[in-house]
């Protein structure tokens, strides 16, 4: 029987040569194909509407995130993205604290709606702890309250055309040609309406801070934090994004490249 | 693709030791892994350095400590930046290679160096792109192959370590400690507990973890949460598994150089693989 033996000499040739190859994994080969935009990099997001459309018919669009118990709120909420807005109709509001704060709700519905914080907060509530997961990685459990964004849906009576709801935001992302480049976020009708999605007006026991995004943030537990705009201004009824800002449907999408869909 | 192959009748003559030891399947799903499991890896540390920390549990600890790796970089006094990781509390200098790399004069303040990285730039949102792309294809072709194996016996007689391997291990581990290797129609007993660790455990773990990180994911399964301890543990364990994933793919190159690169590169690419047997000695395999 013919028995292959290999000295010590040719294995650590082979050893070497094996090694070497580690760094030339190098990759910045594949930086050209994958910049904003290029053709490559299309065809691979496309998997987040695979990821979109396999979720979408496998779970149930009822499905809740999981919620826990008080003694699992650790620390105070992380905050993150904007945590203290400059724009002048921002400061306002915030002078006379909130008071004079009204959430339009508009677009494609039967009856436009302009509801003070008191108003939302007349409304049934629902409390939960959930975790909020950033698409950094990290993650952060907080009790947070407000009213379902589907109560206030039913009561403004969305249009069978509108299919996504947009979040304009009063905070700022930077300043471009024609002012302010200010926050904007969408959801399908199946995150917007699903019974955890609330427009959260505290947080852990007391009033929403500003650094989380007062007076009033859409909390949508099944999606990543990007998706949960803070310090919403108004909330539109659309039948497409497409036409809007950069046409990937939020802010983030638009000038980063985040998936749309964040449910990962 | 032909899957089946009778390999006794299509020996060519002249070369009866070789003998047809992979079957389509097993060499389609072998070339797809190594492109895909290279771009998670390298995408997947893209999205690492967003967040160069590993917890235990839920959540990150911001306001209490549950971290078991942090790799970041700090300014000595005299000016200098310095990379260093802390794994277990126990801090290590790692500048040039984790926390600090590249130009030495001014150095990237990154986890892992750009060599490691796809887009090599900082770009969480496209390292998400690519790994996410890459996921489906390696679930699908994880699927495939489970079913493949299930089917032509490929798990149960080649991969899965029979009691007979087990007693042959001592004398395997001694043979590879000499580098003496046989060159037979199956597998020896460490390769076959090489490869079902990798595919009966850690692959499945490391799609296992990586959905239980998806919010919609735990939405529907959230005792995904429950299996792996958490959120942050099952990141935790994800990382763990592409660790295991590359120390398995740094010995696999070794041993494939090690073996005879032509042989085992062969077999792989075309199925047909060069045995000491005399052929009458050699079990040839189908399939």
């Amino acid at each position: 029987m013919a028995e292959f033996k290999i000295d010590r000499r040719r294995f650590l040739t082979a050893a070497g040569i094996g090694a070497a190859m580690l760094p030339l994994s190098g990759c910045d080969a594949f930086d050209s194909v994958l910049g904003d935009d290029a053709a490559v990099r299309n065809v691979l997001a496309k998997a987040n509407d695979v990821t979109y459309r396999v979720q979408r018919a496998l779970f149930g669009d009822e499905a809740l995130a999981p919620e826990y118990s008080d003694s699992e709120i650790r620390q105070p909420m992380r905050p993150n993205g904007s945590t203290d807005p400059q724009t002048p109709e921002y400061l306002k509001l915030k002078q006379s604290d909130f008071a004079d704060y009204r959430l339009e709700v508009g677009g494609l519905v039967e009856n436009k709606l302009s509801l003070s914080l008191a108003e939302l907060r007349n409304m049934p509530s629902r409390t939960q702890v959930t975790r909020h997961d950033c698409v950094e990685g990290w993650s952060c459990i907080a009790k947070w309250s407000g009213v379902q964004l589907s109560r206030v849906l039913d009561q403004a009576r969305v249009k069978p055309s509108a299919r996504y709801v947009l979040f304009h935001c009063y905070d700022s992302m930077g300043d471009t040609f024609t002012g302010p480049q200010l926050y904007y976020e969408t959801l399908d009708l199946v995150a917007a309406r699903n019974p955890q999605t609330i427009l959260a007006y505290g947080m852990n026991g007391s009033n929403l801070p500003v650094s989380n995004g007062a007076p009033l943030r859409v909390r949508v537990e099944q999606q990543l934090g990007y998706k949960m705009a803070k310090y919403i201004k108004s909330v539109e009824l659309v039948s497409g994004f497409e036409k809007f800002a950069g046409g990937k449907g939020g802010y983030w999408e638009d000038t980063v490249g985040y998936d749309w869909y964040a449910g990962a | 693709m032909t899957i089946e192959q009778d390999a006794v009748s299509t020996i060519p003559p002249k070369s009866k030791r070789l003998v047809y030891r992979q079957s389509g399947w097993t060499r389609v799903t072998h070339w797809i892994w190594a492109i895909s499991i290279f771009f998670m890896v390298t995408s997947g540390l893209s999205i690492f350095n967003a967040r160069p920390d590993l917890y235990i549990g839920q959540q990150s600890g911001f306001g209490f400590d549950n971290a078991i790796l942090d790799i970041n970089a700090e300014q000595e006094d005299n000016g200098r930046i310095v990379g260093v990781t802390t794994l277990f509390g126990h801090r290590f200098d790692t500048t040039g290679v984790l926390g600090a790399s590249g130009d030495p004069a001014n150095p990237d303040i990154r986890a892992f160096p750009a060599w490691a990285t796809v887009p090599s730039f900082y770009d969480l949102a496209t390292g998400r792109v690519v790994h996410f792309f890459f996921a489906w294809i390696l679930v699908a072709t994880m699927l495939v192959w489970w079913v493949a194996s299930l089917f032509n016996g490929h798990l149960r007689r080649d991969i899965v370590p029979k009691t007979k391997d087990l007693a042959n291990l001592p004398q395997d581990v001694a043979d590879h400690a000499r580098l003496r290797f046989h060159h037979t129609g199956s597998y020896n007993v460490l390769q076959k507990l090489a490869y079902a660790g990798v595919l009966v455990i850690v692959l499945p773990v490391i799609i296992l973890t990586g959905l239980t990180m998806s919010p919609g994911v735990d939405a529907s399964f959230p005792w995904l949460l429950d299996v792996f301890g958490g959120r942050q543990t099952a990141r935790t364990i994800h990382f763990t598994c592409m660790v295991l994933i590359v120390l398995f793919f740094i010995v696999h190159i070794l041993m494939v150089l090690a073996a005879g690169p032509f042989n085992e590169l062969r077999s792989i690419i075309t199925g047909w693989y060069r045995t000491d047997d005399k052929i009458e000695d050699g079990e040839a395999r189908n399939g």
